[in-house]
């Protein structure tokens, strides 16, 4: 696969007045990522560690101090407003509407500065207003709709002229859960339809689990983890956990294969394993039976806030 | 590419217009600023007598002049010298998002129509001085003050730039440009004859507001200039307009180097 986005030791430094000293801040410190095309990609990390400036490099908004980032094949600062036209980008905090217009009149106007064909934009401004649901909204001016509704708005606005690649910044702040469970299933519509590649920061892990196939830890400007999900919460030791229900109080089942005794509660009615991953879960399930008669069971999957806090940790 | 401005520009429009009785306020508002102003040079120079070698009907021309050219620069520049509102809100972020020059779409992405009021006052003031005073009329005449008008806002036009380019740096920059912009716009009205030596160096030649009325009115009249102000400088408005604008972009150039962070 071709690469979308690629950075090589990108580095950027920002200068603070801290009241007559000044001091130089590293906010992304030799960064170097790849992204292939087609790839979703969750890019977290601690407020301050770097996200949003590494996306205005990647962008062109912002110059590295040093090393160089790649974007669909442009240099993103010089080839800036060729750029601009293959990547669409939303802003958690700034939007790209124009507030005192109807919504469909912004579409309009960001037809126009795409340089759209009028056939070409009402036809994609139509699909994104079915998909994203924005019917009820269009003729609203955006100042009176309410988060969700913007957001939506601003992702439409961002992919009505067909950007290969979908950069989101805090999609989904303050979002409720409806809002973002519709905004979800059409980030997956939208790219099984388009191949749009994407590139999210966000603080939900809900996000990560349902949209991303890779995720970037980014700590204090440097890359702490690239790969998947799973493979994070591996490297941290947080397992998942087998939680067992059993029809009599029994002692604690210690030693069964591929599991470690975590606790037991109610006098044994309830005990929680970790699942090493050595053996099957029926395996497991066979051998808890030998011991005792089960009522239920549930497994407890890996706290991904919790392993991003470990990651923090582990690397400080 | 254009239609890209054309449509932001109609729906501030559109916008404007939305506000019936907001804007016709606004209006209101604008017109009596103008008449305020106006009404201080007519005290002023009916109380005192040739102030600067200008007589009130003089003077007329020079201020119709002024208030015309900026007022003219204003609705379609005054929101750029805004920058720091645009930075704080993220606006600007945004424009690096979008295909065209990020100064091309901040100066189309406002456009103040309620200043036409003030327009007004300054062409009325115009036309009155061009009546009261005994202007030699011809083809020269006629070009000289077509190139006055032209130049002019172009020359206004650029100080609005020139302090949105400056702002990236200063850190209360509004208060700082204000100076020089509205500074500016006020020695413009005046007769640089009675500027002291500084200010007629910096409204001379560096901000060349003289050039926007002072220095056309002496010409058309057939006055003598002031001390290193000659009055058939008033012809070289296209130059001191082009002089602005090269100052301009090199201001917002450096001053976008500045903010994307590729060094001062």
């Amino acid at each position: 696969m071709s690469s979308i986005i690629e950075t090589r030791d990108l580095t950027r430094e920002f200068t603070v007045r801290d009241r007559l000293r000044r001091r130089t801040v590293t906010a992304v410190d030799g960064l170097s990522l790849r992204v292939a095309a087609g790839e979703s990609v969750g890019y977290i990390g601690a407020n301050g560690a770097g996200k949003s400036t590494t996306i205005k490099m990647i962008v062109g908004i912002l110059v590295p101090t040093s090393g160089e980032a790649t974007t669909c094949g442009l240099r993103p600062v010089r080839d800036r407003r060729v750029l601009a036209r293959r990547v669409g980008v939303v802003f958690g905090q700034r939007s790209q509407l124009w507030w005192d217009l109807p919504v469909r009149e912004s579409f309009e106007i960001l037809a126009a500065i795409h340089a759209l064909r009028p056939a070409e934009a009402r036809a994609r401004a139509a699909e994104l207003a079915e998909t994203l649901e924005l019917g009820e909204f269009l003729a609203t001016p955006v100042r009176q709709l309410s988060l969700g509704q913007r957001m939506r708005a601003e992702i439409a606005a961002a992919l009505l002229h067909r950007p290969e690649l979908l950069i989101l910044d805090e999609p989904t702040i303050g979002l409720d859960v409806l809002s973002k469970q519709r905004l979800r299933e059409f980030l997956i519509a939208e790219r099984r339809e388009h191949g749009t590649t994407l590139l999210l920061t966000t603080h939900d892990m809900g996000d990560i689990e349902r949209l991303c196939d890779r995720v970037l830890v980014v700590d204090r400007g440097r890359l702490a983890y690239d790969g998947t999900l799973d493979g994070l919460a591996a490297t941290v030791g947080a397992r998942r956990v087998l939680v067992v229900d059993l029809v009599e109080p029994t002692a604690d089942l210690v030693g069964l294969p591929g599991t470690e005794h975590l606790r037991s509660k109610v006098g044994g009615l309830r005990q929680h394993l970790v699942l090493d991953g050595s053996t099957t879960l029926a395996a497991v399930l066979a051998a808890v039976a030998e011991h005792a008669e089960l009522r239920d069971l549930s497994i407890e999957e890996p706290d991904i806030e919790d392993v991003v806090r470990r990651i923090y940790a582990a690397s400080r | 590419m254009v239609s890209a401005y054309r449509a932001v520009l109609a729906s501030r429009v559109r916008a404007q217009r939305s506000y019936r009785t907001s804007f016709a306020l606004d209006l209101v508002g604008a017109f009596l600023m103008g008449l305020a102003e106006l009404a201080e040079v007519y005290i002023l120079y009916t109380a005192v007598q040739g102030i600067g070698g200008f007589t009130f009907a003089q003077i007329l021309l020079v201020f119709g002049l002024a208030d015309l050219t900026f007022s003219l620069a204003d609705i379609v520049f005054g929101h750029v010298d805004n920058l720091p509102e645009y930075v704080r809100t993220g606006k600007l972020d945004v424009y690096f998002l979008r295909p065209q020059p990020v100064l091309a779409q901040l100066v189309t992405s406002d456009i103040s129509l309620r200043r036409l009021a003030r327009a007004g006052v300054g062409a009325g003031a115009l036309t009155v001085g061009l009546v009261l005073n005994d202007i030699a009329w011809g083809p020269a005449t006629v070009a000289l003050l077509a190139l006055a008008l032209v130049s002019g806002v172009a020359t206004f036009s650029a100080l609005f730039v020139t302090a949105a380019g400056l702002q990236f740096f200063l850190v209360n920059g509004a208060e700082m440009t204000n100076a020089f912009v509205y500074g500016g716009r006020y020695a413009a009205t005046q007769p640089a004859s009675v500027w002291p030596r500084a200010v007629t160096v910096v409204f001379g030649f560096v901000f060349p507001m003289a050039f926007t009325a002072y220095l056309p009115v002496t010409a058309l009249l057939g006055l003598p200039g002031a001390p290193w102000l000659p009055s058939w400088l008033g012809w070289c408005a296209p130059l001191a307009a082009l002089w602005s604008w090269a100052l301009a972009l090199a201001c917002w150039r450096w001053g976008i180097r500045h903010y994307r962070g590729a060094g001062g």
